[in-house]
């Protein structure tokens, strides 16, 4: 339990002050080697071993850590009550009928669990049992991979997995790199490369690694897979050698060494400390719109049985004032019981009745839901609709518990790049001080640029412009991250270049920058590789230009761009940065700036990604002194980010501009269709993306969220630097308030979209403003309620510059609002997570910027066209279903429960339960469960195909539609008039009249008299068969599986009630059900009064249905009613295909 | 190659069950099937009603009440509880045949043979005639398990002890003569009951099972005298006892005492004038209950029971009722076909 030892060590050392930095960071002696004498002297941290735990028991605290957790659910601790009073007090009915579901339920939830627990067991010990490689005493030993320690120096070969987190020391590779692939981490497959420490990375032998001395003093460990700071003092000559440690020189538990013979690195963090491992922890759960409402009528209906227990309890003793009702002599109590306080009794008594009563809330609702949920995202996995043939990838179902709420989604927030469009990144032109250079399609690495070029300025290119076009095509070979992979066997992302003989590949992160060095490449510049810290560059004339990497100042969401410093050939220094336009244009001195924001303005609004190009040349004195400060940052242990932020901020200035680049990027395949259909389903799609402005909205345009007729609000910096942002948003209120009032008709009609329509335009500093909490001008408080109004009337709105957190904050701003509306976030990248975990539902897309959306998400689709199908198909019917299973569930309850109610009024308030035991536990275990689990998993009230060509059909479910007050208490109230149909109707037969069996199947004519379980008898079986009938009237979709479940359960019923009641069972103790539903059946009056009650139950539900059906009917309604119409006319005249079906709702839509 | 593979591996099983279109009967409550089937429903209903009600119209139904609580009944000098062995006769007189075969009842009201705790106060293996639960009773017969000196009551319990023990001699008076009717008291009790559920012990004679026991407190007699003349019909399996036994699900419930099937009584009982002799022993007073004889005949849906058939034929009408109403909605609301 090293876990417990470090947090409660933190935790204590937390509050003693001055020890902050022993805190914060630890302290590692490489190879356990203690450093010189002289040095600082450490404190020895402990640190857990390499043991990997992901399983949650042990053998032996199972039985109890289980079952704690289990009983801490609200429900599961109710039920234990009931069972525990049951025990305790002598109540109606025996423990055994809520202690055996509760047994049930618990008994499978743990097996479940256990069985899961003894996987992780198992893939715990293959782990922590695989042979590690350890050089100690300059030999390599092995070891099991659960005893390697901190500090211990790990010798690792191509293909192997590293055991824990481990510092790189040094590489088979001269230049001190490795390849990894993150592939079980985060999904990304490309080869990420790695750096060995400078000074380590010499020793290439067991017998050197081991004679270095040195310390490592870093962070402790923390989940961010993407962050590291520390620091490593080299002992040379017991001389320290202080050099900074980063996130490029640690290699992460789980990754895979790639591409290089072997590697000496050093243990860091291990066992339950490693990033992998911390990242273990489960996301926040989140809880469906349906689970809440469930929570809602669970609350109403313990209400319901702490009065009805009251009120009984009440009754009793007003009842039993008069003595002789209390104790009539037939019925004397024990001494001990008259003994007993009044006080006590009456509590007892309450206590009996909340028994008596429990089942109204069930115990199987809980599994049912659960069970429902887990069985039927499978149903999404399944779907070969969604099952992507480029990507070979098929939906995935991170969490089962939000399945209905993909029927209730009225935002979609989407990402632009990647989500609505392809991320296949394409060339097209580049822009060199106003020179437009178009690369040509059907290149062969000779593009003659004067050829292709079209000038925009009427000046040709001088001799200046000439050295800036090359300085331009450099520092796009040169500015960017792109490796290049000389082998046809990877997988991932792929772009083949044939390069004279060998096959390579461009592979990055960013296919931005694969495109653009593509790009480059056609245009006769191509990059080689990077080689000893030199970059090599092909240029026209088939010349290897060599330029030596200094500085990588790499891309992050934030400065929105990167640069790098390189030393050429002639020993020029140069800074070369690219970056999105807002991001260069105001650090940019000189060039022809206005040229070239004009042609970049162009490409936006023709939807191209577009990049500004700009250099600086830097002095010798400059570059140490950009050196200093960036080693000054880079070596900081504490907030090393924002110190390196600022120092790249202040290298980053007074830039020449070169130009711009053109990247298209294709829109995703249907995905107009997509956003077409969800606008008609009445939701409301916005677009959140980092591009600029101009693009996203020409994407926009193209994907349909913006149509012709769509009045675009604009609400930019450009417009609040006119007005104040005051003005703006009121007078946008005003626009859009004037015409909602005659919009409001027809969004209900569902023709909205043929009436103008809003668009909104934000951008991310616009955005912020919006959002900045209230300062002393009472005004401002209220913009964000003046914008959330517009954002309402606004059928798309589209958000762009916006930073990853601020994606975040626009689905909690819309969250929050009054109305509460369903959210669902879709995107495929890093940048999308954080709105992908705000949403409600969050969507990942199985995109090209690795699995991090994917592995945070809730569902994952490989493309955006599958959220079609998986809102308007599979989210309409599971929110159907569940709903339909919920009403279902309360309402089978009522019925179930409110006889006993009405009983308790005929038998003096004693308690006496009207069914017997074995009906009380079945009853929702067996009897009833099955078909409402069948329903909840395969009905279907309109076919899959209509549901997909009319989208409209979603708005009969928005809001919660199925599950509001009004439909909740109709159920109850159904329950109420069934139960007392049921209950009063037994009565009638057998109060005081002769309602008795003729009895011929036993003797002749004789009148045998019915006593109190077959009364009880009779009402159960009529409960049964109405609840079963009801629910047969409510499926739409009756396959085999239906009939058989169906009718399977009430047969079933009756077979049981057969053998129940025909043997003496010996382990009974009573034998009050014996031969009583026999008796029962062999009465002509009983079968007469089942079938009148069951009818009389059922009657107003009919009539109610089909009276709402004509009088007010739902598009659902209507679809139905035309395919019946459509059905029956087939039948009559011809046989036709499916087209015909199809054809109705076309025209429907 | 690779990815082929990989593709073939994770596609979805492309079957109609996973796919979701498994062939399907997708019925609806439209108006056209629904109104039909109502009105045939309905009539169906009113149908069974009308043979319910006139079948149930058919049977004859005499009630006595004999409790005395009223001064000018002939049992008003037994209803006071300190008068032991009282004997009142309950004069009737029928204008017509009472068509048979005729059955016997006796009624309690106000009597809850359902409280939970009576229910349970009895013991099932005593019942089985199993001799160990004779000498230690279940506890739930408590209070009615042991008498004061901790001797075991058998049979224990409410139940048992409460039993009814009122009995009847009816008599036809002809010309002032009493004329006994014969009385039948086999098979009134659940076959099963009889011949399953409870059982003596095999002791032979009887009475030594129950060396060791008192009787219930209340009986005037141990349990293998309740029929001395029939060792059929004694102990445990005694008609009367079963019919106890068998505990009313309601407080006002009648149960059967005998049968008048024998004899020149076959086809009934004659129009004239009868006695009833009534060992009045039951004490329902103290909990304001009432007593009563009734003597019926049955049809083949049982006795009387004129609710069933009124409820067929309320039932059936709101069918036909509800498909007018429904017809008239369709006519007048009906879907807008070319919509």
């Amino acid at each position: 339990m090293g876990m417990d030892f470090s947090s409660l060590r933190t935790l204590i050392s937390r509050y003693c002050v001055g020890e902050e930095n022993w805190v914060d960071s630890r302290t590692i002696y490489i190879g356990h080697k203690e450093p010189p004498p002289g040095t600082e002297a450490f404190l020895q941290q402990r640190f857990p071993d390499n043991r990997i735990v992901s399983s949650k028991y042990t053998f032996w605290n199972f039985v109890p850590k289980n079952m704690f957790e289990q009983f801490r659910r609200v429900a599961n601790f109710y039920f234990l009550i009931i069972f525990l009073v049951q025990l305790i007090i002598d109540t109606p009915t025996s423990p055994i009928t809520s202690g055996l579901p509760l047994f049930f339920v618990i008994t499978v939830t743990a097996i479940k669990q256990g069985y899961e627990d003894w996987l992780r067991h198992k893939a715990d010990n293959s782990v922590n049992q695989c042979p590690v490689h350890v050089v100690q005493h300059g030999k390599v030993v092995r070891k099991q991979s659960r005893k390697l320690r901190v500090g211990d120096v790990v010798f690792m070969k191509e293909n192997e997995t590293f055991p824990c987190d481990l510092i790189l020391l040094s590489t088979s590779r001269d230049d001190g790199t490795c390849f990894v692939t993150t592939a079980s981490l985060d999904g990304e497959s490309s080869h990420k490369t790695y750096y060995a420490v400078q000074d380590t990375k010499a020793y290439n032998t067991e017998e050197e690694v081991d004679s270095i001395q040195a310390t490592i003093e870093c962070e402790q460990p923390q989940p961010d897979l993407y962050k590291f700071v520390g620091r490593i003092n080299v002992y040379m000559d017991n001389e320290p050698m202080a050099r900074p440690l980063g996130a490029e020189n640690l290699l992460l538990r789980g990754a895979t060494l790639k591409n290089t013979e072997h590697i000496y690195a050093v243990a860091i963090y291990t066992g339950m400390e490693t990033k992998m491992a911390l990242n273990y922890q489960s996301k926040t759960q989140k809880r469906s719109a349906v689970e809440k409402s469930m929570n809602a009528y669970l609350m109403v209906y313990l209400c319901i049985l702490i009065s009805k227990a009251v009120i009984n309890t009440l009754l009793k003793y007003v009842w039993q004032a008069d003595p002789n009702r209390d104790e009539p002599w037939y019925n004397n109590r024990t001494e001990t019981e008259r003994s007993r306080h009044i006080v006590i009794r009456a509590f007892t008594d309450f206590l009996a009745f909340m028994v008596l009563f429990n089942y109204i809330i069930p115990v199987s609702m809980y599994v049912t839901v659960e069970m429902q949920k887990f069985l039927g995202s499978y149903f999404i996995m399944w779907d070969d609709d969604m099952f992507d043939e480029e990507l070979g990838e098929r939906a995935v179902v991170n969490t089962s518990d939000l399945n209905e709420e993909l029927g209730q989604v009225e935002y979609v927030f989407t990402d632009k790049t990647g989500t609505l469009t392809e991320n296949n990144m394409e060339f097209i032109e580049c822009c060199v001080d106003g020179h437009v250079y178009v690369a040509d399609a059907i290149c062969n690495g000779q593009v003659m640029p004067g050829a292709t070029s079209m000038d925009m300025i009427d000046s040709s290119p001088g001799p200046g412009a000439r050295e800036h076009e090359e300085l331009f095509f450099r520092a796009l070979c040169l500015c960017h991250t792109v490796q290049v992979k000389e082998e046809e066997t990877v997988d991932g992302i792929k772009h083949g270049i044939h390069q004279g003989k060998a096959t390579s590949f461009y592979i990055s992160s960013s296919p931005d920058e694969v495109a653009l060095v593509e790009g480059m490449k056609r245009l006769g510049f191509t990059y080689l590789r990077l080689k000893d810290s030199h970059m090599e560059i092909l240029n026209r004339e088939d010349e290897i230009e060599r330029f030596e990497l200094l500085e990588v100042l790499t891309f992050d969401s934030v400065r929105r761009r990167m640069s790098v410093i390189v030393r050429s050939s002639t020993g020029e220094l140069f800074l070369f940065c690219k970056g999105a336009d807002s991001s260069i244009f105001p650090r940019v001195i000189s060039g022809k700036v206005a040229q070239v924001r004009a042609r970049v303005e162009h490409n936006a609004v023709e939807g191209l990604r577009t990049l500004c190009v700009a250099y600086r040349p830097l002095s010798p004195e400059q570059y140490q002194e950009v050196c200093h400060v960036l080693n000054g940052a880079k070596l900081a242990l504490h907030d090393r980010d924002k110190r390196l932020a600022e120092a790249y901020d202040s290298i980053e200035k007074d830039l020449i501009l070169l130009g711009a680049t053109a990247v298209e990027d294709r829109l995703q395949e249907k995905a107009a269709d997509t956003i077409e259909s969800l606008h008609k389903a009445g939701m409301k799609v916005w677009v959140l993306t980092g591009d600029k402005m101009e693009t996203a909205a020409a994407t926009c345009y193209a994907s349909k969220l913006f149509h012709r007729n769509t009045q675009i609000l604009e609400l930019t910096t450009k417009r609040t630097e006119e007005q104040s942002l005051h003005d703006v948003l009121f007078e946008l209120s005003r626009t859009v308030l004037r015409q909602h009032g005659g919009m409001a008709r027809d969004t209900f009609s569902g023709l909205s979209g043929d009436c103008t329509d809003f668009g909104l335009i934000i951008d991310g500093a616009t955005l912020s403003a919006v959002m900045r909490p209230a300062q002393e001008d009472s005004n401002s408080g209220n913009y964000k309620e003046i914008f959330l109004e517009i954002c309402r009337n606004c059928s798309a709105v589209l958000c762009c510059r916006m930073a990853p957190l601020q994606k975040a904050q626009i689905v909690k701003l819309i969250k929050a609002s009054e109305e509460h509306p369903i959210t669902l976030a879709i995107g495929d990248g890093a940048n999308d997570v954080s709105m992908i975990l705000e949403a409600h539902v969050g969507i990942g897309i199985m995109g090209k910027e690795g699995r991090q959306a994917v592995r945070n998400s809730d569902y994952a689709i490989p493309k955006f066209k599958h959220l079609k199908k998986m809102l308007l198909v599979h989210g309409h019917y599971y929110y159907i279903r569940i709903s339909e299973l919920v009403q279902y569930f309360f309402y089978k309850n009522v019925c179930f429960i409110f006889p006993q109610f009405l009983y308790q009024f005929f038998c003096g308030f004693s308690q006496q339960p009207l069914f017997d035991t074995a009906y009380l536990t079945l009853y929702n275990i067996s009897f009833t469960s099955l078909p409402i689990l069948l329903y909840s998993l395969i009905e279907q009230h309109i076919n899959m195909d209509i549901l997909k060509k009319d989208p409209s059909l979603y708005r009969d479910i928005a809001k919660n539609s199925l599950l509001r007050w009004p439909i909740f208490i109709y159920w109850t109230f159904l329950g109420l008039y069934d139960a007392i149909v049921m209950f009063f109707g037994a009565y009638f037969l057998f109060d005081n009249t002769t309602f008795t069996s003729n009895g011929q199947l036993m003797t002749t004519n004789t009148q045998m008299m019915f006593g109190n379980w077959t009364f009880g008898t009779l009402v159960f079986t009529v409960l049964v068969f109405t609840v079963t009938f009801k629910l047969a009237l409510d499926t739409h979709y009756w396959t085999w599986i239906n009939h058989f479940v169906i009718w399977g359960s009430l047969v079933f019923f009756v077979v049981f009630s057969l053998l129940w009641g025909g043997i003496i069972w010996p382990f009974l103790n009573y034998q009050r059900m014996y031969y009583v539903f026999m008796q029962m059946l062999s009465s002509g009056p009983a079968w007469l009064s089942i079938i009148l009650l069951i009818t009389a139950s059922l009657l107003p539900d009919v009539v109610k249905k089909v009276i709402c059906r004509a009088l007010w009917p739902t598009t659902t309604e209507r679809i139905q009613h035309m395919r019946g119409i459509k059905e029956s006319e087939r039948t009559l005249t011809y046989h036709s295909s499916d087209s015909l079906i199809d054809g109705i709702a076309v025209t429907e839509a | 190659m690779v990815k082929a593979e990989k593709e073939i591996a994770n596609r979805p099983d492309n079957t109609a069950f996973t796919q979701q279109r498994l062939p399907a009967w997708q019925p609806m409550l439209s108006a056209g099937i629904v109104i039909p089937g109502f009105v045939l429903i309905g009539l169906a209903f009113i149908g069974i009603g009308v043979a319910l009600f006139v079948t149930s119209r058919s049977i004859e139904v005499l009630e006595i009440d004999y409790t005395g609580e009223d001064k000018n009944s002939p049992c008003f000098k037994c209803s006071d509880q300190d008068v032991k062995n009282c004997v009142c006769n309950l004069e009737f007189s029928l204008d017509s045949l009472f068509e048979g075969p005729v059955f016997f009842y006796y009624g309690l009201s106000n009597y809850f043979q359902n409280y939970r705790k009576y229910a349970a106060s009895r013991d099932d293996d005593q019942l089985s005639g199993d001799l160990d639960a004779f000498t230690s009773p279940s506890d739930s017969c408590s209070p009615f398990d042991l008498n004061g000196n901790d001797k075991p009551i058998v049979p224990c319990g409410a139940i048992a002890n409460s039993m009814f023990n009122d009995t009847f001699v009816l008599y036809r008076v002809v010309n002032g003569v009493k004329k006994l009717v014969p009385l039948d008291g086999k098979g009134i009790a659940w076959w099963t009951d009889y011949n399953v559920k409870y059982r003596n012990p095999t002791v032979t004679p009887l009475k030594n099972a129950f060396n060791g026991t008192v009787k219930p407190i209340s009986w005037p007699k141990p349990a293998y005298q309740l029929d001395t003349s029939d060792p059929a019909n004694n102990g445990f399996i005694n008609q009367d006892f079963l019919v106890w036994m068998r505990r009313a699900a309601l407080p006002d419930f009648r149960k059967l005492y005998r049968r008048i099937t024998e004899g020149e009584y076959e086809k009934g009982l004659p129009a004239g004038n009868y006695s009833l002799k009534i060992a009045y022993n039951y004490p329902v007073l103290s909990f304001h209950g009432t007593k009563k004889v009734v003597f019926s005949n049955v049809s083949w849906m049982g006795g009387k029971n004129e609710f069933l058939g009124i409820a067929y034929l309320v039932v059936g009408s709101l069918c036909v009722l509800m498909s007018i109403v429904m017809l008239i909605v369709y006519a007048k609301f009906k879907f807008p076909e070319d919509d």
